[in-house]
């Protein structure tokens, strides 16, 4: 006969103010099996849980109940006491009158009826609770971070300084990012690639490093700790160990006019091409879509002068397969561009563009060397409209949030442009001012009061051209909605943060859960927020939600932690809640039939074939046994089983019975 | 073919130059239509301002008595109209409630199955297809296609060719053998709802199409609307003085376009009805406004 306790919580008042608390203690000492059950203010607290190692041992305790909050909140508290007083942790249980009760209803009878009801079925389900054991699994020390922006620069470099392996992976053929893109940054104004390449070339020389780019994460296997990971390594068309990085195959390409990604297509790259002079690694890759070669199977310049003889038109793409611990996801964002905007032309105006177009027109090293120089025609627009939240904030586009950035980017490139073109004319229209952090207000003003930049409170309605100008028509809300028109030379759209491309795809690769946004989803909005639910997966980074450069590096370092926490022992201990498949003595073995049925279900593939064999070595009997290492508890196969011969461990079928019959029983009043 | 058509109170009235044209192209593409029997007001402009229920009770009206005629589809060429059957179709098929209310009122079964056709879709379902081998002579202008409001949004509800550039009547113009010229006032604001009590509002917005039209070198605005048709062809003298100069450009109607392409003699189609007269055989263009001095604008230049 089981001895169990209960123990119910007030939590303060926010059980107590709607539960009769003593009274649902009182009728649950009455339950069969219960040998002790007593309220107190904050269970959780010091004398709490001191009460309930006492009663473990002053009644010989077989069971605990305690009734109180969510088991998301104080499982682990308790379970840790139960050990602490010797009683094996998973013979603890939490009944939920909090959340599940006292929260969501008015003071009355039938809520601390409902109270004691869902402690007698967390009663009956101590008493056939079994002890089980944690079990204990190897943690690879090798960290995986996918994108290689300044997120995931940041986090390889944290993780790789405490000494562990990293495998940094980079769709594109440098990394560096969307910052290495940026011209000048916010609130100092000092240059992006200035700050950024150091760290990008500490990357390519760190020992404990392997840097793949033009490559992409195939498939995830696994689980914490012990991730299978395959990467698809992109052919680069050629030899990486031969090529110098002269670059001498760049210049001779014959195909010079292919419109840049890196320079948002203002610019132009030759089919062999690095994306800037500053790539990591610095070797060029062959755009196969638009090679003189690939397509009529003539040309092969860059083979002929390549002094090293390292091109190979031939290379495949290689899958490599690698064992991994914790991965770090840091896949950034993407923006949209002024085609998204029937408004603004839908992409028809050459001098509409977005703000990473803009970046590029101020960079140094950029398609105009820094002049702001409009793209249609060359020429130095003396007027430029910028406008804020294009796309953002939006129902109808289908973007409600703030991109956060944008505020802060656009009054820097005002303030850019000012600069560079002393009698030029800047106007801002606005809907808001979200300048909060460090400085960024004080920027702001300085674009304002310093640089004049002319701020209008109000949307664009339309742009349209005319006779070379583009007439940018919108309202001053705070001149009771005035109409107003800019003729304007350039105009510069701060357009929406998105998910980056391919992030859903991703996201179910990795079993990770994102927004309706297809942004990455933390596991919990303040106190997880590098977190995933899948353990052992790390966000960092805009690839969470839109962030700036500060934000990001802070984030990939936490999720650095985070992964070196992990890899801080050797062992990782994991709840014993699994599905086992029964053994009973021969001949039978099992009432497992072989069926096998359970293992397309799994979705962790955790279920394997094991023989059973005789004397002679004969098998006699094949049955289905689950791998402990990879099964996540989730129960698929338990209700799949047709002979009932799978059980879930903590989650037993007799324990679930024995919880519904006790639900069914009748009620105290 | 035979479609249902809701001429409302204009296509009697004040555009019956809109209505003779759609049954003369109708007639030529081989489509028959037919009256919605017994048809009344659909409230535009004045019903939704004062009250819902008869806002939704008189298009629900029109409805029902096209589903109590089995006409499934029907065509409307007044896009207030238009826009008054379509938002009462899509709030009481997503309002059960309201949808038996209403359906109370009008003393009629109302479903909600009717297909509603602007004159755009017509034209692209029955009109487009048989187009090349019934053109006589191209329609070869270069003009300003005007959509106004009602006909493309709220896009929510109308699910119709993209609100804010759409492109219609552009297709339509160029199946015609046409240039549609690419301007910015494709769906601005007429003035309509002002016409009668405000009319220099109407010559100040109305003006500016007209002005940016005729700028751009167009020999004609095309529209599909009444409302627009009257703001810009019959307050051309409001307009003048807002611009401070004549302005000679025409405003047709997309179907007397269709109806030139045709072969279709200029009475028949209404053309005489115009008050600015449409002269589009011998139309010459004229010098483009750009070259010419601006006029001044009152609104808040920077």
């Amino acid at each position: 006969m089981s001895r169990i306790g209960v123990f119910v919580c007030h939590c303060g008042e926010n059980i107590s103010a709607t539960v009769d608390v003593a009274k649902v203690a009182e009728e649950a000492s009455k339950l069969p099996g219960v040998v002790h059950s007593v309220d107190y203010k904050y269970m959780c607290s010091d004398p709490g849980q001191t009460l309930v190692k006492e009663a473990i041992k002053e009644h010989n305790l077989t069971g605990v109940v305690v009734a109180a909050c969510s088991p998301r909140m104080h499982e682990p508290t308790f379970r840790k006491a139960c050990a602490q007083a010797g009683l094996n942790p998973y013979l603890s249980e939490m009944a939920n009158v909090r959340e599940h009760c006292s929260w969501v209803h008015e003071k009355s009878e039938q809520t601390t009826q409902k109270a004691f009801d869902v402690v007698r079925t967390m009663v009956s389900k101590a008493s056939n609770n079994a002890a089980l054991e944690p079990i204990k699994v190897p943690v690879t020390k090798r960290a995986l971070v996918v994108g290689g922006g300044v997120a995931g620069i940041q986090a390889a470099l944290d993780i790789a300084n405490t000494g562990h392996k990293v495998i940094l992976v980079e769709r594109s053929p440098s990394i560096g990012g969307l910052m290495a893109q940026l011209s000048e940054t916010f609130p100092t104004l000092d240059c992006s690639q200035c700050i950024l390449t150091p760290r990008m070339v500490e990357v390519a020389q760190h020992p404990n490093i392997t840097l793949y780019t033009h490559s992409e994460v195939e498939s995830v296997d696994g689980f914490i700790g012990n991730f299978h990971v395959k990467i698809r390594k992109k052919a680069r068309s050629l030899d990486e160990d031969l090529c110098t990085g002269c670059g001498l195959c760049t210049t001779k390409c014959p195909q010079k006019k292919i419109p840049s990604e890196f320079e948002q297509l203002l610019g132009t790259r030759p089919a062999i091409y690095t994306p800037f002079p500053q790539a990591v690694p610095n070797k060029p890759v062959i755009d196969r879509d638009n090679c003189t070669f690939y397509k009529t199977g003539k040309c092969k310049i860059c083979e002929i002068v390549c002094p090293t003889k390292a091109i190979r038109f031939d290379q495949e793409d290689t899958i490599l397969e690698v064992e991994i611990g914790a991965i770090v996801l840091a896949t950034g964002f993407d923006v949209k561009h002024s085609d998204f905007f029937p408004e603004y032309g839908k992409g028809k105006y050459k001098d509409v563009i977005d703000g990473l177009q803009f970046e590029r027109l101020a960079s140094a090293s950029g398609p105009t060397q820094g002049m702001i120089r409009r793209p249609s025609d060359g020429q130095i627009p003396k007027k430029i409209v910028f406008i804020a939240c294009a796309g953002s904030r939006d129902p109808a586009k289908g973007i409600e949030y703030c991109s956060k950035i944008c505020c802060m980017y656009t009054a820097k490139h005002a303030m850019l442009y000012k600069h560079k073109v002393h009698d030029g004319e800047a106007h801002v229209f606005y809907m808001d001012i979200r300048a909060g952090g460090k400085m960024y207000e004080e920027f702001v003003r300085r674009a304002i009061v310093e640089d004049h930049v002319n701020y209008t409170r109000g949307r664009v309605s339309t742009i349209y051209e005319l006779d070379g100008k583009l007439i940018v028509k919108g309202a001053d809300t705070l001149l009771g909605a005035q109409s107003v028109e800019i003729e304007a030379d350039m105009v510069v759209l701060a357009t929406a943060g998105v998910a980056s491309e391919g992030s859903e795809d991703l996201a179910q690769k990795m079993h990770v859960s994102y927004d309706q946004h297809k942004f990455f989803a933390e596991a919990h909005p303040k106190l997880k927020p590098v977190e995933t639910n899948t353990g052992g997966i790390f966000l960092a980074g805009a690839c969470q939600t839109t962030r700036d450069i500060p934000d990001s590096v802070a984030m990939a370092s936490g999720a650095a932690v985070k992964v070196a926490a992990l890899f801080s022992s050797d062992l990782l201990t994991r709840e014993p809640i699994v599905a086992r498949v029964n053994r009973i003595p021969g001949p039978s073995h099992s009432t497992c039939v072989g069926c096998f049925l359970c293992q397309p279900v799994c979705p962790y593939q955790a279920i394997e074939r094991e023989d059973i064999k005789d004397r002679a070595g004969n098998i006699i009997k094949s049955l289905a046994r689950i791998n402990e290492g990879l099964c996540q508890g989730c129960g698929t196969c338990v209700a799949l089983c047709r002979s009932k011969s799978i059980d879930l461990l903590g989650y037993t079928d007799n324990q679930m019975h024995g919880e519904v019959l006790s639900v069914l029983e009748e009620a105290f009043v | 073919m035979k479609l249902g058509i809701y001429p409302g109170c204009s296509l009697t009235g004040s555009a019956r130059d809109y209505n003779e044209s759609v049954f003369a192209i109708a007639k030529a593409c081989d489509i028959q239509l037919e009256q919605v029997p017994d048809w009344n007001c659909c409230g535009a402009t004045a019903a939704h301002n004062m009250n819902k229920e008869l806002s939704l009770s008189l298009p629900a009206r029109i409805l029902a008595q096209a589903e109590k005629a089995g006409l499934t589809d029907i065509v409307i060429p007044c896009a207030a109209c238009y826009s008054r059957l379509m938002v009462t179709q899509h709030e009481l098929n997503n309002d059960p409630v309201l949808k038996n209310r209403i359906s109370e009122i009008i003393e009629m079964d109302f479903k909600g199955t009717t297909n509603i056709l602007n004159v755009v879709q017509m034209i692209d379902l029955y009109v487009s297809p048989v187009l090349k081998e019934k053109i006589v002579k191209n329609f070869s202008h270069k003009v300003a296609c005007y959509y106004g409001c009602l006909m493309v949004r709220p896009y929510k509800v109308l699910q119709y060719d993209q609100h804010e550039d759409p492109q219609g009547m552009d297709n339509v113009i160029r199946l015609l053998g046409g240039t549609a010229i690419d301007w910015g006032y494709k769906v601005e604001c007429c003035g309509a709802g002002l016409t009668m009590s405000k009319t220099e509002i109407v010559g100040m917005l109305s003006g500016k199409i007209v002005k940016d039209a005729a700028r751009r070198g167009a020999q004609a605005i095309v529209v599909a609307c009444p409302m627009c048709h009257s703001n810009l062809d019959m307050r051309r003298p409001a307009i003048n003085e807002y611009i401070g100069e004549k302005m000679d450009i025409p405003v047709i109607y997309i179907t007397q376009a269709i109806g030139l392409a045709l072969g279709i003699d200029e009475k028949t189609l209404g053309l005489q009805r115009h008050f600015v007269p449409v002269k589009m055989a011998e139309y010459i263009p004229p010098v483009p406004e750009s070259k010419k001095q601006k006029a001044k604008e009152p609104t808040n230049t920077i």
